[in-house]
């Protein structure tokens, strides 16, 4: 029988603890309990078998750790097939008479993932799809994925089982006191990625006891429609100085577990610390205990590697700016791969108050597959908020939603057979909670009987590809009101009838119905609030304007949304003034210090009033004055100072930063004229193999960009062929490198070596804790920079003598 | 009662701000970096967490190995720390991934920000070890005895290695969500492991 007919009717009973009971019977610490599926078969045997003789309907093989991080692929065969003989040989020989299955149980492989750990996430598929193999072969009937603290980690392993193999799979993870996993995720967040991904149970174990799980457990019921899985410890380990035990006791556990299957828990069992007995009374604690009907819960949310956001409670604000479209500045830094440009972009919306990102990174010149997966992946290290992926691409949307740490939404598909096609195996084997865009082979329909139309021809088809109707959102695509009159009108239409009689969420692209029109934000505020009042669930905009800031806090508020209207009023309180025709006035320079405002601003790291400076400086200067004149010189003042060590490295920092806002004003005023931007020339930078700390390169990075060095960092942990084809490439003079532990040193040896073949022309900076001047000339460098002052100092010098 | 494994959460011990403004090779501090200090304090307090995993093993020196239980070792320098030991705390500590993700999230945008995270990340975790040495030390006087100061792989001739060991007999990664790279440094980042040897009074 398949376990999921089973649980149908049924609550299904797990076994309790392994490792405890091993220890007991003489497994030593730190040695691997997998080894002894072969060493002391008959030991696991009757353990396994006692725990169905306790009741339990699974019994996990000892395969936890079996995995190809911890054991060889020969030896990790010869393990799994052990355990699952054993197992089946304490099925056979137990005679009670419940239902019986054996599951293959998977835990994490003890390693953390990237971005801050150094496993990658296909690395991680494969360890799990070689386990997961061998358990299929050797006849497991269920996969079992415990105690995962990692939402990333989760998703490889889950990953893995659907791709190979086809039996149920169980997913647990294990939850704090605080009622999250290790890396931040809620249980509201696992079940829309786990479920997205199609487990067919998902629960919590380990970590706590019955009791103090009890918080995980309801918010898992809350969300989850399919069944939830329970199996906590024994309690905590305690200590009475001799020997330790866990402070929950095998009666009180049962009636804790069990209480949890009376509120809607389906399957039950126990980890560390429980033994039989806790299985027995757990069993006759659940004789004539009816399971709780399952309930579909049509919860429409999308997720990050820490939260949850719903649709249709509070409106949702996906940020617009991570987009080229009519963006110069963002298309050079795409071409530039500027990751800090996009990344900033993501930072300063999140702190405006968007809840999900729009990650739009497509231009016709470059690999969009190769740049969506990279900034999602980068955006993914910055911010928690949920992304939504936004490419016409679905080569580069599947390897973004692949690589994706929680449940993405998927921008986007349409009524068009060819676009059906394409997205929603996507959607249906990664999960994700798709825009669906109410247009197909004949285009956008006037009016909005017609979108609905599509729209339900897009409900129909989503459904024979097994995609529920709560992970479609609909876009009744805003046209321009210019160019037709009634064209918002049919957009809110379809919208009213999708909410409120198809019974979807929807979603707008708000800012194009004002296309052509005077005083944008005022279009598409009042735009925004007619569409919220039919319905809109979420809106995709500039979070950076204010007009659409105000409507959205002024709907809350005047919706019930917004408790005493505290949002509203932090949002009042915070508004930002217009600016127009208040700004500064020109700068002047200051009484006995001599320097100007601008100066003063940057030498003392204030980064607003730098760019605001800058921008008013603008008008009336050319850019490069700006810079020779203003910029440079207060550089040079900091810059002398930490020479001097008058200065700290921080001041200097801060510094540095506000210089940089102040390029990054003018950076954006060239870029809208069209001209090319200053840079000297290619400075390649990365900190070498197997070193993870970046601070001291991020630093010299900073200062560089400041001089109008074009710096191309490749980041941490470099190998040395990525550095010698980065300078290859570029052509660079200048190639910089970091090491920070002496373990990583002879990887920068062997880098210089490499770039010496290879690129002969560039010189090589070298720098970091661990070295010297001396040792930088044995390893074969042509300079040693004690800080990032002195390489800037150095390839400034070296600079003007080849341009000399 | 050696080789249980036990986890302790703590509270937020004590700021040292001096001790933060060094690690961030910062002498005398100007108000404007006196006030990113304490927006970057303010803004990882949450991102914070405080846990301590350890157990108790024997100690047992031949010439300069020492024989912990669960690995044996060579270093003279731990041999000398150790001598007069009957049992050793092995303990892994981490003030979590929080303050990595804080630094990892201004590394691109605010380098000086980053900068000030890392240096919290440093003073914090060593204030956490700090506060768990402390109650071992009390713990161990309760019954009369003494404690030596702590001892990490890769001081002296304790080779790093050992945190291989150390790994895999107390689980960090269960525990206290630590895990050890390839390159035996540890992720989150502010992590410590360390040796406490505990010997009796005569």
């Amino acid at each position: 029988m398949d376990i999921r007919e089973f649980l149908k009717n049924n609550v299904v009973v797990l076994d309790g603890g392994m490792g405890t009971l091993l220890q007991k019977a003489g497994l030593r610490p730190g040695e691997e309990p997998e080894l002894w599926n072969i060493t002391h078969a008959d030991t696991v045997e009757k353990i396994q078998r006692s725990y169905f003789e306790a009741g339990a309907n699974v019994v996990n093989a000892n395969t936890f750790g079996a995995n190809t991080v911890h054991f060889e692929r020969e030896k990790l065969e010869e393990i799994v097939k052990a355990a699952l003989e054993t197992a089946k040989k304490a099925r056979e020989s137990a005679c009670a008479p419940q239902p019986k299955f054996i599951a293959l149980d998977i835990g994490p492989t003890g390693k953390m993932l990237k971005p801050y750990g150094d496993l990658e996430f296909e690395d991680a598929v494969a360890v799990f799809a070689e386990t997961v193999r061998l358990g299929a072969k050797y006849g497991a009937d269920l996969v079992m994925i415990e105690t995962m603290n990692d939402s990333y980690e989760t998703k490889a392993a889950l990953l893995a089982a659907k791709e190979n193999c086809t039996l149920p799979v169980f997913v647990s993870n294990a939850y704090g006191e605080d009622g999250k996993l290790m890396t931040g995720a809620t249980p509201a967040a696992m079940v829309a990625m786990l479920e997205g991904l199609g487990a067919d149970a998902i629960g919590a174990n380990c970590s706590l006891g019955p009791k103090k799980l009890m918080g995980v457990v309801e918010e898992l019921l809350e969300n989850a429609s399919v069944p939830v899985l329970l199996k906590p410890n024994a309690g905590l380990p305690q200590s009475d100085g001799e020997k330790t035990y866990y402070d929950v006791g095998a009666e009180e556990f049962a009636r804790d577990v069990a209480l949890a299957v009376k509120k809607g828990v389906r399957i039950a069992g126990g980890c560390c610390g429980t033994t039989p007995e806790y299985i027995s009374a757990l069993s006759q604690e659940l004789r004539g205990v009816s399971p709780v009907p399952l309930t579909e819960k049509n919860i429409t949310c999308v997720s990050s590697y820490t939260h949850a956001v719903r649709f249709g409670e509070s409106p949702v604000l996906i940020g617009e700016r991570i987009n080229p479209t009519g963006k110069k500045r963002f298309k050079e830094a795409l071409r530039e791969g500027d990751m800090g440009y996009i990344l900033n972009e993501g930072i300063a919306q999140e702190e405006k108050g968007a809840a999900v990102l729009d990650v739009n990174v497509g231009l016709p010149e470059i690999d969009e597959k190769a740049m969506l997966t990279a900034t999602v992946c980068e955006l993914q290290a910055v911010t928690a908020l949920p992304l939504q992926i936004d490419t016409a691409d679905t080569a580069a949307m599947e390897a973004a939603l692949r690589l994706y740490n929680g449940k993405a939404m998927v921008n986007s598909v349409n009524g068009k057979e060819e676009s059906m096609r394409a997205v929603f195996p996507l959607v249906k084997k990664y999960g994700g909670l798709v825009v669906a865009l109410t247009l197909d082979e004949r285009g956008i329909p006037k009016t909005a009987e017609e979108r609905v139309e599509i729209a339900k021809k897009i409900l129909a088809t989503a459904a024979e590809y097994g995609i529920a109707k709560k992970d479609i959102i609909f876009d009744t695509l805003a046209m321009t009101v210019s160019a037709d009159k009634n064209a918002a009108l049919a957009t809110l239409g379809a919208l009213r009838t999708i909410r409120y009689e198809l019974g979807c969420h929807t979603s707008l692209g708000v800012s194009n119905v004002s296309f052509g029109l005077p005083v944008r934000d005022a279009v598409n505020s009042t735009f925004f609030a007619l569409a919220l009042e039919n319905g809109l669930s979420a809106a995709i905009m500039n979070p950076h304007s204010v007009e659409m800031m105000k409507t959205y806090y002024t709907f809350r508020a005047l919706h019930g949304m917004d408790e005493n209207c505290a949002d509203y009023i932090e949002f009042a309180a915070n508004m930002p003034v217009q600016t127009a025709g208040a700004a500064a006035p020109a700068p002047k320079t200051e009484g006995r210090s001599g320097k100007t405002e601008l100066q003063n601003a940057i030498i003392k790291g204030l980064r607003e009033k730098a760019a605001l400076l800058t921008k008013e400086l603008l008008k009336e200067s050319a850019p490069l004055d700006i810079v020779q004149g203003e910029i440079i010189p207060s550089l040079d003042i900091i810059g002398k100072g930490f020479e001097e060590k008058t200065v700290y490295l921080p001041a200097l920092l801060i510094s540095a930063e506000a210089a940089k806002c102040a390029f990054e004003e003018i950076k954006a005023f060239v870029t809208a004229k069209g001209g090319e931007s200053v840079k000297k020339c290619d400075f390649v930078l990365a900190t070498v193999r197997g070193d993870v700390h970046d601070i001291g390169k991020n630093i010299v990075k900073l200062l560089l960009e400041n001089y109008g060095f074009n710096v191309l960092d490749l980041g941490k942990d470099v190998p040395a062929e990525n550095v010698a084809e980065a300078a290859v490439k570029t052509h660079a003079p200048f190639v910089g490198l970091s090491a920070l532990m002496t373990t990583t040193v002879p990887a920068m040896e062997e880098t210089i070596k490499l770039l010496r073949a290879r690129a002969p022309w560039c010189k090589i900076i070298v720098g970091g804790a661990v070295l010297t001047a001396e040792y930088a000339e044995r390893i074969g460098a042509d300079k040693y920079a004690a800080d990032a002052m002195e390489t800037v100092r150095y390839a400034d010098d070296v600079f003007a003598q080849i341009n000399g | 009662m050696t080789g249980a494994v036990f986890v302790r959460n703590y509270a937020a011990p004590e700021w040292d701000r001096r001790e933060i403004l060094r690690y961030s090779s910062c002498g005398e501090a100007s108000a404007e970096v006196e006030a990113l200090l304490e927006e970057c304090i303010a803004e990882s307090t949450k991102a914070l967490s405080y846990k301590v995993c350890f157990a108790h093993f024997p100690v047992n020196i031949y010439g300069e190995e020492i024989d912990l239980g669960f690995a044996r070792v060579k270093s003279a320098a731990l041999c000398k720390n150790l001598a007069s030991c009957r049992y050793a705390a092995v303990f892994a500590a981490t003030v979590g991934l929080g303050i990595d993700r804080l630094a990892m999230r201004y590394a691109r945008t605010s380098p000086a920000k980053a900068l000030m995270f890392d240096a919290i990340g440093s003073e914090r975790v060593e204030a956490l070890c700090d506060a768990f040495n402390a109650e071992i030390k009390a713990e161990a006087a309760k019954e009369g005895g003494f404690t030596r100061p702590r001892f990490s792989p890769g001081y002296g001739d304790l080779p790093l290695a050992l945190q291989k060991e150390i790994f895999r007999v107390l689980s960090p990664e269960k525990y206290i969500g630590a895990s050890l790279r390839e390159s035996l440094i540890i992720s989150p980042a502010k992590s410590v492991t360390a040796i406490i040897g505990i010997g009796k009074n005569n």
